[in-house]
């Protein structure tokens, strides 16, 4: 494969750890022109809210928007599915024309009619921005007139990146804080704030806090209903695992309702671990809770720890790279790779700070690419060039990496086993190793040095005799 | 969903549930890539572009590549005009693609960039290199549907490349339609035995189903090269499949070039490839050879093996018009009876077809173009079917209700294998009536009393 130039432009936004001179250049936004893995502000509001499950959610605009993100998050629902359709106003010429408020105002009623949901969510899209519907009069209108909160969410693709999608659903979920009774809230309670309940992760996580005798009032956004998020304002701590999407809303709460927050990360033994003795220290004043927090992770890592060991010594020594969408998961998964003897020779992510970049540097190893906002070529010429074993990352990265002979991980939206908690980091070596020791990679050239095709000699080779090819 | 659709039926006026469709630019996306070493460039925000290189990736597992003009606020306001012309500029100092082909999105539509202007500016400012082409399209993604886009960004194509130089040459154009790779090489295959030269349009086979060599190729063999496009306007004749995805591009060569234009369905099923393999033997004046024959015949001896199976069996359709004409027109071969047919691109033609397919056949459908899947749930709700054909989008419909589903069309998100196995042609037949019969036959061993278990079928 022949050598790939990095884009000029993009050349602050990959670094080599030994070798940095400057922070990170992130923030940016994409070159125009480059085959971009980053999405929009639209993209950003609709993942995060995505999974508030009782909730009505319409796309207001032409129906890509809303296509494209139908049903497409593996969160799930412990109790309606609402979530899990298509809700869209299809704008058409006309609409765009006249304006398509009333067709918002109608396509609300006749849903929450038919729905009767606990609140809406109502997107605005690229083209809302531009002919400049009020969506927020609609809005406020339906708000009194069905007498459920209906929200508008400022996510006009265009105005700014995918974390100011993150924002807008931040502001989105506030609007809806402290509007709920803290009545049954306990002194030992929190929130979870950025997971997402893939493959039923925050059911994992919600029950080792419940173990240590800890409420868990809301998780915003996995499984969350719209009553627990009223009533969030009530909790004692906020966790904030997906720092990228939730911190904002952290802040918020703090600053309103005075709840501190801490960043913690579910995925790995250590972090995992590190998340649970930080709630119990918060809450010291009743030793029992770190009592219980080392009693369960004692036993939780007792469960894994043996397996996890066969898992290292397969996988000793291979080679990593992780390209996600939050930096914070990809300080966990360096560690995670880490504790199954992996080492990892790429990461980036589409969102990272300079803070972030900086704290990465320091947890990896000599010599590793740093990457923010990456596109496909770079990706894989790091990949080759750094002879990866294994590419953690989306559903755009995985062809990529199968091209190139190299197993994968999604750590994305379409994972399909939970991840997080002691049980997930067993699934994830189990994932990893099933991936990495596939039998595949065998038959494919970069593992069969000088084998172009089948390997098969050609014609004026023959001379071989079949007897003898025959064991 | 699952439990969310209710049987009794309202009047929605203003509201789209469960799409059976998706926006323009995806189309133009896709067809550019059938266009060898051209890079898909998406004139509007990132998500357009990121949303579908995903939804492609899903469907087709293969990377796709295409870039965007990454529009910021300040190119909402003020034009794409500056964004545009850096891409262009990045594009070709990067990726050094053959051809850009630029369609452009509801925001950029609404701003009103004027995009040809913007290609002049930018090679006249030396941005596009000597020799590259720049094609772009319309695709406003609030008219039409992606099979719109689609068919916007091939007839764009022809209209910016084909020419007529006088010499009419040997060759065939198949503007194929929106299919899938492994349809395409059905179709080359097939005219292969029947020794036309033809020139496809666009064609993504070798493009996205091409094979793991440990490379990573931004623009891999597959695609029709620009110099073929260019001397489609000397082929002697037009073959066009589909009315909304392909017939426009036909009928503007026509206009343009002078070339005769054929206008067909998908060859899809055994009157679908009839027709087809008919007007090429008509247009390139040949005999059907007998391995064409032989093919066919033995597509009907299937048909006659497992008539009893799928006569009078009820079925819903949903999914892109051309595709759900050509799978009616084949389910009314098979004595199979479609119940409800649904298209969520907008177009009259749709019903006015199905209507006329279904006119002696008997069966008494519920025909909607402009639908979508929420409503075509309700009426399976208030009187159900025994089949469900369509892309992934019905697989809820398909549970809740506890009716086979035979993936069909695109979007298919959940199983691996469609993109490799043709539904067009003799084979492709053979295909669809395989996973019929089967997909009916398990659901009686499945579901039937024990008395009613049989070994043998």
């Amino acid at each position: 494969m022949k050598e790939i130039e990095i884009i000029p432009e993009r050349e602050g936004q990959v670094q080599r750890k030994g070798n940095v001179s400057a922070p990170m250049a992130c923030n940016k936004k994409s070159a125009a022109g480059s085959v971009s893995q980053r999405a929009c502000v639209f993209c950003g509001s609709r993942v995060v809210l995505y999974p508030i499950s009782d909730a009505l959610h319409v796309v207001h605009g032409p129906i890509g928007c809303a296509a494209y993100t139908w049903d497409i998050r593996g969160s799930l629902s412990s109790g309606q599915q609402l979530h899990r359709n298509s809700f869209s106003t299809d704008l058409r010429e006309m609409d765009v024309i006249y304006g398509g408020e009333k067709k918002l105002l109608l396509a609300l009623r006749q849903l929450i009619a038919r729905y009767k949901p606990k609140a809406a969510f109502i997107y605005s899209t690229c083209i809302v921005g531009v002919i400049g519907d009020d969506v927020e009069a609609v809005c406020r209108t339906m708000t009194a007139e069905a007498g459920i909160p209906v929200i508008p969410v400022h996510s006009e693709g265009f105005k700014g990146t995918k974390k100011d999608g993150y924002r807008a659903a931040c502001e989105a979920v506030a609007t809806l804080l402290g509007t709920g009774s803290t009545e049954d809230v306990k002194p030992h309670s929190v929130n979870i704030l950025g997971d997402f309940n893939l493959a039923g992760e925050t059911w994992i996580i919600k029950k080792y806090y419940e173990r240590m005798g800890i409420q868990v009032v809301t998780c915003i956004t996995g499984d969350a209903k719209i009553e627990d998020i009223r009533r969030a304002h009530g909790a004692k701590l906020n966790l904030v695992q997906c720092s990228g999407s939730m911190t904002h809303l952290a802040k918020m709460m703090e600053e309103k309702y005075g709840i501190p927050f801490k960043r913690v990360s579910y995925f790995g033994i250590e972090d995992m671990s590190a998340a649970l003795y930080d709630t119990a220290k918060f809450f010291s004043n009743d030793p029992t809770i770190m009592q219980r927090a080392q009693d369960l992770v004692r036993e939780e890592v007792g469960n894994i720890y043996p397996q996890l060991q066969a898992y290292r010594e397969e996988l000793q020594g291979k080679k990593a790279a992780i390209y996600v969408g939050g930096s914070f998961k990809a300080f966990s998964l360096v560690r995670a790779l880490r504790l199954i003897g992996m080492q990892t020779a790429v990461v980036g992510s589409q969102t990272g700070g300079p803070d972030d970049y900086k704290q990465l540097a320091e947890i990896c190893d000599e010599g590793t690419i740093i990457v923010d906002d990456s596109n496909p070529l770079e990706l894989a010429k790091f990949v080759l060039e750094k002879d990866v074993d294994l590419f953690i990352g989306g559903v755009k990265e995985r062809p990529i990496a199968y091209k190139l002979g190299v197993a994968f991980c999604d750590h994305n939206h379409e994972r399909k086993e939970p991840l997080a908690g002691f049980v997930g980091m067993l699934n994830f070596a189990k994932e990893v190793y099933s991936s990495v020791m596939s039998p595949v990679w065998n038959f494919v050239p970069r593992r069969q040095p000088g084998r172009a095709h089948t390997g098969m000699p050609s014609a004026q080779e023959k001379s071989v005799s079949l007897e003898e090819k025959t064991p | 969903m699952l439990d969310g659709t209710k049987a009794e039926l309202t009047e929605r006026t203003a509201l789209r549930i469960n799409p059976a469709k998706t926006c323009q630019p995806i189309g133009a996306m896709y067809a550019a890539l059938g266009i060898h070493g051209c890079m898909p460039h998406s004139h509007g925000s990132q998500g357009c572009c990121a949303y579908h290189r995903s939804h492609l990736t899903r469907h087709y597992k293969e990377p796709v590549m295409a870039t965007t003009s990454s529009f910021t606020e300040g190119s909402a306001v003020f034009g794409g005009l500056a964004n545009l012309t850096t891409a262009l500029q990045n594009i070709f100092s990067i990726y050094n693609p053959d051809v850009v082909a630029i369609h452009t999105t509801c925001l950029s539509e609404v701003i009103g960039d004027d995009i040809p202007t913007i290609i002049k500016k930018a090679r006249d400012e030396g941005k596009v290199p000597e020799g590259k082409v720049v094609i772009h399209t319309n695709t406003p993604s609030f008219v039409g549907s992606h099979v719109t886009g689609f068919s916007n960004m091939v007839t764009s194509t022809i209209k910016y490349l084909a020419e007529k130089t006088g010499k009419t040459t040997d060759r065939l154009n198949v503007i194929p339609g929106y299919l899938d790779p492994s349809d395409i090489l059905e179709i080359k295959r097939l005219l292969g035995i029947l020794g036309v030269s033809s020139i496809l349009l666009p064609d993504t086979s070798g493009v996205l189903d091409t094979g793991l060599d440990g490379n990573y190729t931004m623009f891999p063999k597959g695609g029709t090269t620009v110099e073929d496009i260019k001397s489609m306007g000397d082929s002697f004749a037009t073959i066009a499949c589909g009315h909304f995805a392909s017939h426009a591009a036909a009928t503007q060569l026509e206009n343009q070039c002078n070339v005769p234009a054929g206008f067909l369905e998908l060859p899809i099923g055994l009157t679908g490839t009839d027709r087809f393999i008919n007007a090429v033997r008509q247009y390139a004046t040949i005999d059907i050879p007998e391995a064409i024959e032989e093919e066919r015949a033995r597509l009907i001896d299937l048909m006659s093996d497992l008539h009893q199976y799928l006569h009078g069996k009820t079925v819903a359709i949903a999914g892109d018009p051309d595709h759900v004409i050509a799978m009616t027109q084949f389910l009314v071969d098979l004595d199979m009876k479609p119940k409800y047919i649904v298209t969520g691109t907008p177009g009259q033609f749709f019903e006015r077809r199905i209507a006329e397919i279904l006119k002696d056949s008997g069966s008494n459908a519920t025909v909607k173009q402009f639908g979508d899947l929420f409503e075509m749930h309700q009426w399976i709700k208030n009187d159900p079917v025994d089949l469900i054909i369509g892309n992934t989008y019905n697989k809820h419909i398909a549970r809740v209700e506890n009716i086979p589903l035979i993936r069909f069309g695109f979007p298919i998100l959940d199983r691996g294998t469609h993109r490799l196995f043709p539904t067009v042609g003799y084979t492709g037949a053979k295909r669809l009536i395989d996973e019929m019969v089967n997909a009916l036959l398990d659901k009686k061993d499945r579901e039937c009393d024990e008395q009613w278990f049989e070994l043998i079928q």
